[in-house]
């Protein structure tokens, strides 16, 4: 996609970040970061190790709520709306923004049991519906066809290829329309890397989706923009293409051309 | 040091670390074998199902048998929750740096070090000289004491006071023990906490809580000291009809056959067998529990 036509699209703004800041105690991990998410657009955020770009992914589903210490100034919107000043509160906006993290995470139970979980504690009890759900979901993670045959087996005996699939598989059965990936692909080999990469060109179809990446060429082949964190700071956001040929900033042309990180 | 003296060295530190580790083996071996031998000749099915007979010089132990039986389930069935809630606040509610769950710590680290016979005279003293006494007074009839004395339920809450540490750090523990990325996954996917806690942590830390099942239970059911003052009786021609009746007691039985016999030539043989018959009801309990556990954890594990 070239600069022009991601323009010329101009998709509306899902989610955005005004000002974030975030600390753990008094370490500042993300200062001061604007950035919008378009819509049905893939956003990835680049960086050396410890840049902040887990930090802000975390919070833009709260997940840096968890974490003791850790505190956040500024604001985040879905849909323009504020998700921090508590008028949508922490479960219902994982409702809507998903997760997907670093190391496959299934719950020691059956295949059938992980994907319906999120739709299980949002009070989804018929059964019918439930199968059906389920199934499209992992349909739509490319799973399917891998195991329609021991749903109610242990997913703790799929690979770990196949356990990512089945955490997006988990992720999208909720419906979200937001998709945050930390590194999804980052312990699996180049086959089933490129089986969620494939995944990410089909989601996008459909959700919103930011993946944090170590990997240059794979933020280069999955998003449409890409985003340069550096030491807490947002460095450069644009599109991909001229993210990683004609970078605006030094510092990011080091990046890509991987002469630090 | 030269090759030779350093094999010396080792050979005589396997040695010695070996030689130690066989006591324990020989001691439990010897005990095991005597108490068998003693007690094999005496056993039978009349003993095990029969009440005891010509003041305790003949027939059997069933009440004892029972009033042990029922005692550990009490305690275990009020141990439980109470043990299982208090570890599930201080890890999972408690806010970090909080006072309260640091006190609760520090309580729970010494209740595990006070002599058992100090939890009997607790036992004695709150259960039935408070709780008891002023249930009778808001109850009963002037004058008659129908809680406030030794019973079964006050026997079984005082081994459970007295167990109750046990239960809260290996509950802790398997809670602790539970990944955070599944916590992380949970919340993730628009659970709130207490659906993470009833979904996700709590069957995975099941192992690990019936783990503190079985310490408690055989802590608990040797125990005499702390049901000396609180429900045991010497002898009962009758079982025990509620959770307000004493009750006898495998650990007293021994205690009184051994030093109370009017017979002691008599007795010994009863004595050898009840001992056996102790034995193999803490070990049947131990063992239910660790096969329970094995099955539980094998389901965890394989999650369905």
């Amino acid at each position: 996609m070239s600069p022009d036509t991601a323009t010329a699209a101009a998709p509306r703004p899902k989610m955005e970040a005004r000002k974030l800041q975030i600390a753990y105690g008094t370490k500042v991990a993300v200062k001061d970061v604007d950035l919008v998410l378009p819509e049905k657009r893939v956003t990835a955020l680049i960086g050396p190790s410890g840049c902040g770009k887990s930090t802000f992914l975390r919070a833009l589903n709260r997940m840096n709520d968890l974490i003791p210490g850790a505190t956040m100034q500024g604001e985040v919107l879905l849909d323009g709306e504020s998700v921090v000043d508590g008028r949508l509160d922490a479960v219902e906006l994982r409702r809507r923004v998903g997760m997907v993290f670093q190391k496959s995470n299934p719950f020691p139970k059956s295949i059938f049991e992980n994907v319906a979980y999120g739709l299980r504690v949002a009070g989804m009890n018929d059964k019918g519906l439930l199968l059906e759900r389920v199934i499209r979901s992992l349909q739509g993670s490319a799973l399917w066809d891998e195991v329609k045959d021991r749903l109610h087996e242990s997913a703790m005996g799929l690979s770990g290829g196949q356990q990512q699939r089945l955490c997006i598989a988990r992720a999208l059965a909720i419906q979200p329309e937001v998709l945050l990936m930390d590194e999804p692909a980052s312990a699996l080999d180049p086959i089933a890397t490129a089986k969620i990469e494939d995944l990410i060109h089909e989601l996008k179809a459909k959700y919103t989706i930011a993946i944090v990446t170590h990997n240059m060429q794979q933020a280069a082949r999955v998003s449409d923009q890409t985003a340069f964190f550096y030491m807490g700071e947002l460095v450069e956001v644009g599109p991909t293409e001229q993210i990683f040929t004609n970078p605006r900033e030094p510092r990011t042309e080091d990046y890509v051309t991987g002469k630090f990180g | 040091m030269k090759l030779a003296t350093r094999k010396l060295v080792g050979a005589g530190l396997t040695g010695a670390t070996g030689a130690a580790a066989l006591i324990i083996v020989i001691m439990l071996g010897f005990i095991l074998w005597d108490v068998v031998a003693g007690g094999w000749t005496r056993l039978s099915l009349e003993f095990v199902t029969q009440a005891p007979t010509e003041g305790m010089t003949a027939g059997g132990i069933f009440p004892a048998i029972y009033g042990t039986a029922v005692l550990t389930l009490l305690m275990t069935v009020a141990v439980m929750p109470v043990g299982v809630l208090t570890a599930v606040y201080l890890h999972e509610y408690a806010p970090r740096d909080s006072r309260l769950a640091e006190l609760v710590r520090v309580a729970v680290q010494n209740l595990a070090g006070v002599p058992s016979i100090v939890f009997g005279l607790f036992g004695l003293g709150f259960f039935i000289q408070f709780l008891g006494r002023n249930l009778d007074r808001a109850l009963s009839a002037e004058g008659v004491l129908r809680f406030g004395q030794p019973a079964l339920v006050w026997a079984a809450l005082t081994l459970a006071v007295l167990t109750l540490p046990v239960v809260i750090v290996s509950t802790e523990e398997a809670l602790r023990a539970v990944p955070r990325e599944w916590r992380d996954a949970s919340l993730a996917l628009g659970a709130t906490r207490s659906q993470t806690l009833a979904r996700v942590i709590l069957p995975s830390a099941v192992p690990g809580i019936l783990t503190g099942a079985i310490l408690a239970v055989a802590r608990g059911a040797g125990e005499v000291a702390p049901i000396l003052f609180t429900g045991v009786a010497y002898f009962l021609p009758d079982l025990p009809n509620g959770p307000f009746s004493q009750f006898m007691h495998l650990g007293y039985h021994v205690y009184v056959l051994a030093t109370q016999s009017t017979d002691v030539e008599a007795t010994k043989p009863l004595l050898y067998a009840t001992v056996l018959v102790l034995l193999s009801l803490t070990f049947l309990l131990n063992l239910i529990a660790i096969v329970l556990r094995a099955r539980t954890r094998r389901a965890a594990a394989a999650g369905t």
